[in-house]
């Protein structure tokens, strides 16, 4: 079949099952915004390209499909990048495509030029500069098995005009569908290998006080399922990393919710005290380890990792495994029946009393407003959570709110958290809401947002508005930097320098409904319920709710950076209980 | 990039770990644009500098082989290596223990070569068994292809005539070929 590149690249997204794609014309990639019209692929016109690749990011978070996102060159490209980074810290299937200066005129300084390629090699999985139109089909079908397999990662597809303008020769091609993959250097193994598997079981059946340490791979695998199977025939205890909130249920009694520099006091000291941590997806990261020489000194270490490069990267394992976290975790429950199951595990009666303590004395807690006081943002958060559906997604920025929202939302489904983990992207929540939305419209949607966030990526709203996403967003305003204004109270001596970013300007409300949403604002205590459930009732448009929130209010507990774990600094009502 | 000497005494050190504080790497590579860049993007990340590297076409042409010396000699590089495997268009990596290996480097060197001085230059050449390449009145070109360290003998008896202009290979090197017969030959 006689087509053009553009139809091409039309085609070969439509055959890899892409139905919707995060985008903005420009330039260079005009010529496929033509053949676009003539695809059953739906493309939502976004306000700022970071705006697309958060969104891929959220629509891949919430499916665990790949996002697509489309833009042009130059000043596009380098705007996407940011999202990339994200993709790839957080290892989110995602292919971009970007639009290039015709062929001939790369390296010329051309209008809108730059070396896409050149600046995304470090943050991409991999990445392409298609040279030729003929060219188009193999890229595609590879970009996107590279994205979705092994770890998954983004890919970028760097493509120049001349090969998708049906007015240059150069874009003439015969349309051939791809047989298959011809990629000789890169061959994921997802099974385990069987002798380590078997070690690592005889290793559970021995630990007298076992942790199961997972991360985001046992989303990404698709395995929480297997994970709850081992959780439960072995009695193991488990924590979930911030990239793991949801791949095990926070209401199972095993569950130990968040570790980390603001996990729980119960997850951080867990880990401390275990004598074996089974590692499932998770990357030793040093929000999680706190001090790496003094994290959990006493544990022996499995590690599972699809990625080689994970093991030993951190702390050196007992048994290394290098494959699938679901496949490895199926094949370990298998072996671990075989041995006994639940039967061979030694009694842990005495571990599990040390923690039902641990949970007793240091529960989550926060000091509630007093009269003269705003809001507390943990306040609002326990309100949203219990007045949401079950399977609510929540899509946070970072900073304190994000941490606030991974501690008090209760996350009992996979695929329900949506956050910037690894490279901490504030203004990540609005876009990536917006994806979550698209992906899956029969969920409710939460944005949960600081102020600073808002103010970097609120122009997306406007998408929402206009494409028909009504997601909302909980914007927890205590109009500072938080997170910056917390460790300047902490370690600088409450020397605060630019963090105050002012209560009263923006006017949240106003700039909500000039960008087409519903606007509330909420002071006090009584009015949070309420305003809740008017959001919840909007269904036609976004909504945002401002939340004053106390700027004092800080996030515990917390490790400070580079101290071990054993010093976690917990809530000051708690400081004077036995540890 | 410096054409440092590398240093090549059999020791027992870890694979691929040389003498001064270097590793060589063999690593089979896509032959594509772009690739060189991905595989010295990784060691300019970390501040690794790359003290020589040879790139050339295998047989079909369809892979190029790479060797690559690397200025780090500690635990650092593990990292590098698997980080390299993960490279898409890299299909295999090896360190290359150099007692372990045959290594070979071309050196093409000019020199100001006086007559007066000719003869003296030229008795080095025959001692080093090189190759005289070119003549002119003041200056001599002459090339010597051999192992790092013998390479690195020969330059540092030349440099006293002045060195005009010299261009070192870098190191290329093969696994050492195996020396016992198969137990199916033995007597």
């Amino acid at each position: 079949m006689n087509m053009n590149g553009g139809q091409a690249l039309m085609k070969a997204l439509e055959n890899e099952g892409v139905d919707i794609m995060f985008g903005l014309p420009g330039g260079a990639i005009l010529p496929v915004y033509d053949p676009l019209l003539d695809s059953s692929i739906r493309h939502v016109l976004v306000r700022h390209e970071q705006g697309a690749g958060h969104m891929a990011e959220g629509f891949a978070h919430a499916t665990g499909r790949p996002g697509v996102a489309m833009v042009t060159s130059g000043p596009a490209a380098t705007n996407i990048v940011t999202p990339l980074c994200d993709a790839y810290m957080d290892s989110v299937p995602m292919v971009v495509i970007t639009g290039q200066v015709p062929y001939a005129a790369i390296g010329t300084d051309a209008f809108q030029e730059c070396d896409t390629t050149g600046i995304t090699m470090s943050v991409t999985k991999h990445n392409y500069l298609v040279t030729e139109a003929a060219d188009i089909p193999q890229v595609i079908h590879d970009a996107f098995h590279i994205a979705t397999t092994g770890r998954p990662g983004p890919v970028l597809v760097d493509i120049p005009k001349d090969i998708v303008d049906p007015n240059n020769p150069r874009s003439a091609m015969e349309w051939h569908t791809p047989d298959g993959h011809d990629l000789p250097g890169y061959r994921p193994n997802t099974a385990g290998d069987a002798e380590l598997i078997r070690q690592a079981a005889k290793l559970i059946c021995e630990a007298e006080r076992p942790v199961l340490y997972t991360g985001g791979g046992i989303l990404k695998s698709r395995g929480a399922k297997a994970l709850l199977e081992l959780a439960e025939l072995t009695g193991i205890h488990v924590v979930t990393t911030l990239m793991n909130r949801g791949g095990f249920p926070d209401d199972h009694p095993l569950c130990l919710g968040m570790p980390g520099m603001h996990g729980n006091y119960t997850a951080v000291t867990a880990m401390q005290e275990a004598d074996l941590l089974v590692a499932l997806g998770a990357r030793f990261d040093d929000r999680v380890t706190g001090k790496v020489a003094e994290f959990a000194p006493l544990a022996k270490i499995i590690h599972v990792d699809i990625d080689g490069a994970e093991l030993g990267k951190v702390r050196q394992p007992d048994v290394a495994i290098q494959g699938d976290c679901r496949v490895v975790t199926e094949e370990l429950v298998k072996v671990l029946r075989e041995m006994g199951g639940g039967e061979a595990q030694p009694d842990r009666n005495q571990w599990r009393s040390r923690i039902s303590g641990w949970q007793e004395r240091f529960p989550l807690t926060y000091a509630h407003s007093q009269e003269d006081e705003l809001l507390k943002p943990q306040f609002v958060l326990e309100h949203l959570r219990d007045a949401t559906p079950d399977d609510t997604i929540v899509a946070s920025g970072v900073g304190q709110h994000q941490m606030w929202t991974s501690q008090y939302w209760k996350f009992n489904h996979p695929y329900t958290w949506v956050n910037s983990g690894g490279l901490g992207t504030m203004g990540f929540a609005i876009p990536a809401a917006i994806g979550a939305k698209a992906g899956r419209p029969d969920r409710m949607v939460w944005a949960v947002d600081g102020d600073g966030c808002f103010q970097m990526t609120a122009q997306e709203l406007v998408t929402a508005a206009t494409e028909g996403f009504p997601i909302k967003v909980a914007l927890i305003n205590n109009s500072y930097l938080g997170m910056v204004r917390q460790w300047q109270e902490m370690f600088y001596g409450e020397r605060y320098s630019e963090v105050y970013l002012t209560r009263d300007v923006p006017d949240y409300k106003l700039w909500a409904e000039a960008l087409g949403c519903t606007g509330l604002r909420v002071e006090s205590p009584e009015e949070v319920g309420p305003a809740i459930a008017q959001a919840n009732e909007i269904d036609d448009r976004p909504v945002v709710v401002e939340f004053r929130c106390e700027a004092g209010e800080n996030v515990f507990p917390m490790v400070p950076a580079g101290m071990s774990n054993s010093d976690v600094v917990v809530d000051p009502s708690q400081r004077d209980r036995p540890r | 990039m410096s054409p440092a000497p590398t240093g090549s005494a059999p020791t027992d050190q870890a694979p691929g770990r040389n003498s001064g504080g270097t590793t060589t790497l063999v690593v089979h590579v896509e032959n594509k644009a772009g690739v060189l860049a991905r595989v010295a993007g990784l060691f300019a990340r970390r501040g690794f500098n790359i003290e020589s590297l040879a790139v050339a076409p295998t047989a079909s042409g369809r892979f190029s082989r790479l060797t690559i010396v690397v200025g780090v000699d500690a635990a650092p590089m593990e990292q590098v290596v698997k980080q390299l495997d993960k490279l898409v268009n890299v299909v295999d990596i090896q360190e290359l223990n150099p007692s372990a290996s045959v290594e070979r480097e071309l050196m093409m060197v000019t020199l100001r070569a006086d007559p007066s001085v000719r003869g003296q230059i030229l008795d080095l050449v025959r001692v080093f068994q090189a190759t005289v390449l070119n003549v002119g009145y003041e200056e001599i070109m002459v090339s010597l292809t051999g192992s790092p360290s013998r390479v690195d003998d020969f330059e540092a008896l030349l440099r006293p005539y002045g060195i005009v202009d010299v261009q070192r290979t870098g190191k290329v090197a093969l696994a050492k070929l195996v020396k016992t017969a198969p137990e199916s030959l033995a007597p």
